[in-house]
């Protein structure tokens, strides 16, 4: 340092000037510590507008339904009552990169929030290969513009009632509206516009291309001369509605896109909360920690900050009150902090279990860690014995061929292995989520449209699944059919979904 | 460059589209809920927002998730008791393999509660009773302004001057500028005392003396009498009020034959008086009169949920209100409203004998009397009796008979009238 550094002002009201005094502070122990971030930008909000917020994900601009109002609503009840704060933060992975700062958070808070989001989060953001390929900071703002414009469009010519009822149709689907493998192309906001009106017409003109045999009567053909369509299942939902229903109109195709589009830009967050809380919470804990060696921040701050640091990362044991499942929190702030530790001092148990990282170099570690990996490839990779020993990890089998659930294993030699993989899974949203996929449209038929789920450890679909199949076939337009396939191939017909298409004709 | 920027002004409410999609939506639910609170509530409760619950399956977004079956493994912390290979018995709830997940509150898993603003609440309550839009408007309204005096102010309309005010404010005004002219004459006046003591009153310097004595006089006299400068108007302000006080006597036969759909009916309609009186005046005292062959004043809960058998008497209750207004309600501090919800039954030599009661004495004491008979058949002699008070008191008397919750407005539509002129 070649300068002495000052104390930053003590005290819990904030001001705009200690939030900048703040912001330059952190942000130089940030760049010491090598963090990469995209620009950003703090906005101060009321908690109301943090409600607003929450509503529509986090979302600075978003598109008007009724589902945001209900999460609105649930979201003050549990406000005003108590039963939960408010995040202290939201943070939008877009360039800049915004976060929200709640009035009335104390200075220690605000400080605590800025190193968390627009450091922490921040540089993941920027790092993470999910993020990086899935994901355009710079351009997902305009697009949400673009898209709320697009829909309140539609909302004005088609009617609310008829954009509502497609847009439910979507968010049924949303999940699995994504791909997981295939990398989407960039948004480009200038290329959606200019190519929407393009799009409408090639898109319908190939639809009209695929419909063009017309159902011949009652005589059908041999089943292997038909055309198999799609050649290949399908796993994106929205995707394949898109391009292929029947029915569909032009602007209707649009807003199925742009729900498919969201979906597919949230679609890295959630598979990478873990990491990415853990990364967050590591660097305000350490950033923060950094500033107080120097004595730019005084005793009262810290305390302050570490109740609300020690509760975030605060995780219950499996039979409290309190347990709501593996804390991300607590489990990604502890495992980045590990790696730091094996780094340092690492034990003998460390160099056998990771003779790449022990001894090295710490931060490159962590950038390595943060750049390749998602949760489940982080946990199978990183999750070390002592951190399973810390949290006193256990897994349990329920196997309903058995009469009781099983131990399988424990935080103890011969478990570690095991636990770990089991963990790693419990991270991956492809078994977390049920497989479904476009397996056959009766193309010269009754066009009817098949789905399939793919069964994994048996598991079956939800009662929830007769009202998703409703909306695919309010979006296809003819019946909508179920099968399941088991682990050993069997397929077994489940359920089908036809629409009254009386009901639809007499509509003008 | 770091950027902060205040949102804090920026449009409040961005969820408020959003808010109403959802209320349009689920209006059929929202709307049951409401007439249930409605049926829960105390009459003088109208006026509140409320809690609502709707069914959570119903406002559901669906999604595929796994169901219940199928191999669960599941990694929790805090192991304190388990080994590698131990046995767990099935948590009831079937399989219940996923963890001791199961939800802390209680509350929440069945119905979505929300909270619906007193705007929004009364909105619905309103839809059901077919009211007119600007009565709608002028009941949902908070405040009544009433103007008091609040001191005086220099500007004003003429109709407002102060007199008192605006003269001692002038007096002031002279005797502070006539002030040094009376203090100059008074040693004019001594000088030329002395000099007519001294026999020189016909002097040069006395002649110069009256001179100035005069000019100064006239200086004195052309002060004006009144300025505009003087003037103080009396000012009055608007402040927020209702003026008086009410009481509403809430009449209702509970004989048999009035079932629950029927004093759920009645229930409404002893609200919209109560709400338009709390737009009108500062206290209301609500009085709930049952009555069958006997009547007597209960509280609210004994009110809507007792039931009796046996005929009716209904002049029993309007005698026991004339009872009750003459000893605790005297008519010239209170205004008196009331209503009275019956199935139109009476004990057939009674019925004259309520008219008359009305017609001599109690219609002259009170502001209005409203009357539903809930019921569909032919009018009985109550009816016909209770006609005829209308027919000679038309501004106070309103009666009506009703099927459902939109044939109450009807009743009052006299009594709204006279509240908008």
């Amino acid at each position: 340092m070649s300068e002495m550094p000052q104390p930053l002002p003590t005290g819990s009201e904030w001001s705009f000037e200690s939030l900048e005094l703040y912001d330059r502070e952190i942000g130089r122990v940030a760049r010491e510590f090598g963090l990469d971030v995209y620009r950003h930008q703090l906005e101060v909000i009321t908690a109301e507008q943090m409600m607003d917020a929450y509503a529509s994900i986090g979302m600075p601009v978003y598109y008007h339904h009724w589902s945001f109002g209900k999460h609105f609503l649930s979201t003050e009840k549990g406000y005003k009552r108590g039963q939960m704060g408010l995040a202290y933060e939201i943070v939008i992975n877009s360039d800049p990169c915004i976060v929200y700062l709640m009035e009335e958070n104390t200075m220690p808070m605000q400080a605590l929030v800025i190193a968390h989001a627009a450091y922490g989060h921040n540089s993941f953001f920027k790092g993470n290969y999910l993020f990086r390929t899935w994901t355009s900071a710079e351009a997902i703002v305009d697009y949400l513009v673009f898209a709320r414009n697009v829909i309140a469009e539609c909302e004005e010519r088609y009617g609310e009632e008829e954009v509502e009822q497609l847009l439910d149709a979507c968010h049924a689907l949303m999940s699995v509206g994504v791909d997981r493998y295939k990398r989407p192309p960039k948004l480009s906001l200038n290329k959606e516009k200019e190519r929407r009106k393009e799009r409408e017409s090639y898109l319908q003109s190939q639809v009209n291309d695929l419909w063009r045999t017309l159902p011949q009567g009652q005589e059908r053909e041999a089943p292997q001369n038909e055309r198999r369509f799609p050649e290949e299942p399908e796993e994106n939902l929205l995707y394949f509605i898109e391009k292929n229903a029947p029915l569909l109109e032009p602007w209707q195709r649009e807003i199925v896109r742009i729900v498919r589009k969201i979906g597919q830009y949230f679609y890295p967050q959630r598979q990478t909360q873990l990491m990415n809380e853990g990364w967050a919470c590591f660097w305000h804990y350490t950033m923060l920690y950094h500033l107080y060696d120097r004595h730019q921040l005084v005793d009262g701050f810290m305390l302050e900050f570490l109740q609300h640091h020690t509760n975030v990362v605060f995780q219950a044991p499996f039979n409290s009150r309190r347990f709501g499942g593996i804390n991300p929190y607590a489990l990604g702030f502890a495992m980045w902090r590990d790696i730091q530790r094996i780094c340092q001092e690492p034990t003998d148990e460390d160099r056998e279990w990771f003779p790449n990282l022990a001894g090295g170099d710490w931060r490159e570690a962590m950038d390595f860690a943060m750049r390749n990996f998602k949760d489940e490839s982080f946990v199978a990779q990183y999750l070390s014995p002592r951190l399973m020993r810390e949290f006193r990890l256990f897994n349990i089998l329920d196997d309903p061929r058995e009469p009781t659930l099983r131990v399988r294993a424990i935080h103890d030699e011969q478990g570690y292995r095991t636990l770990r993989q089991c963990l790693a899974e419990q991270y991956n949203l492809g078994s977390r989520e049920p497989d479904i996929q476009v397996w056959n449209v009766d193309l010269r038929g009754e066009r009817s449209l098949t789905l399939r789920h793919f069964k994994y450890q048996g598991r079956d679909l939800s009662e929830s699944r007769d009202a998703v199949l409703k909306h695919v076939a309010t979006l296809w337009g003819f019946p909508v059919r179920l099968e399941e396939q088991d682990e050993d191939g069997e397929v077994r017909y489940l359920t089908e979904v036809r629409i009254d298409r009386r009901k639809e004709n007499q509509r003008p | 460059m770091l950027q902060i920027i205040d949102r804090r002004n920026d449009s409040k409410n961005k969820s408020a589209v959003n808010r109403n999609r959802f209320l349009r939506r689920f209006k059929g639910q929202i709307r049951k809920a409401v007439q249930d609170a409605i049926a829960r509530r105390k009459i003088a409760d109208i006026d509140n927002g409320e809690k609502v619950g709707i069914p959570s399956k119903d406002i559901s977004e669906p999604q595929f998730h796994h169901g219940k079956g199928g191999r669960w493994s599941v990694v929790q912390p805090g192991n304190d008791r388990y080994l590698t290979g131990d046995e767990i018995e099935r948590p009831e709830e079937g399989a219940g393999g996923r963890g001791s997940g199961a939800s802390l509150d209680g509350e929440g898993l069945d119905d979505f509660v929300f909270t619906l603003s007193r705007e929004e609440f009364l909105d619905i309550f309103f839809d059901d009773l077919a009211l007119p839009h600007l009565i709608k408007t002028q009941l949902a309204r908070i405040t009544e302004y009433k103007r008091v005096r609040a001191g005086y102010t220099s500007t004003g309309v003429p109709a407002n001057i102060n007199v008192v005010r605006s003269l001692r404010g002038a007096t002031g005004r002279r005797l502070a500028a006539g002030g040094p002219y009376r203090k100059t004459l008074r040693a004019l006046h001594a000088e030329l005392a002395e000099l007519e003591e001294c026999g020189a009153g016909d002097g040069e310097r006395a002649a110069e003396l009256r001179a100035e004595i005069a000019r100064l006089l006239r200086r004195i006299e052309t002060l004006p009498f009144i300025d505009t400068f003087d003037l103080r108007y009396n000012s009055r302000i608007r402040v927020p009020a209702p003026s008086t006080q009410a009481v509403m006597f809430c009449v209702m036969d509970v004989s048999g034959s009035m079932d629950e759909q029927k004093k759920r009916i009645a229930k409404r309609f002893f609200m919209l008086l109560y709400l338009f009186l709390t737009r009108t005046y500062e206290h209301i005292e609500i009085v709930f009169i049952r009555h069958h062959t006997l009547a007597l004043e209960v509280d609210e809960d004994d009110f809507f949920r007792s039931r009796e058998t046996g005929g009716t008497v209904v002049s029993s209750a309007l005698e026991l209100m004339l009872r009750i207004v003459r000893q605790r309600y005297a008519s010239n501090v209170w205004n008196i409203y009331c209503a009275q919800a019956s199935d139109g039954d009476n004990w057939e030599a009674d019925s004259p004998k309520c008219r008359e009661l009305l017609e001599s004495s109690i219609v002259p004491l009170i502001q209005y009397y409203a009357y539903i008979e809930i019921s569909e058949g032919e009018p009985q002699n109550l009816w016909r009796e209770y006609a005829r008070v209308m027919t000679s008191h038309p501004r106070r008397f309103a009666m009506q008979q009703i099927a459902g919750p939109e044939d109450i407005y009807p009743v009052f539509r006299e009594l709204f009238r006279k509240s908008l002129a």
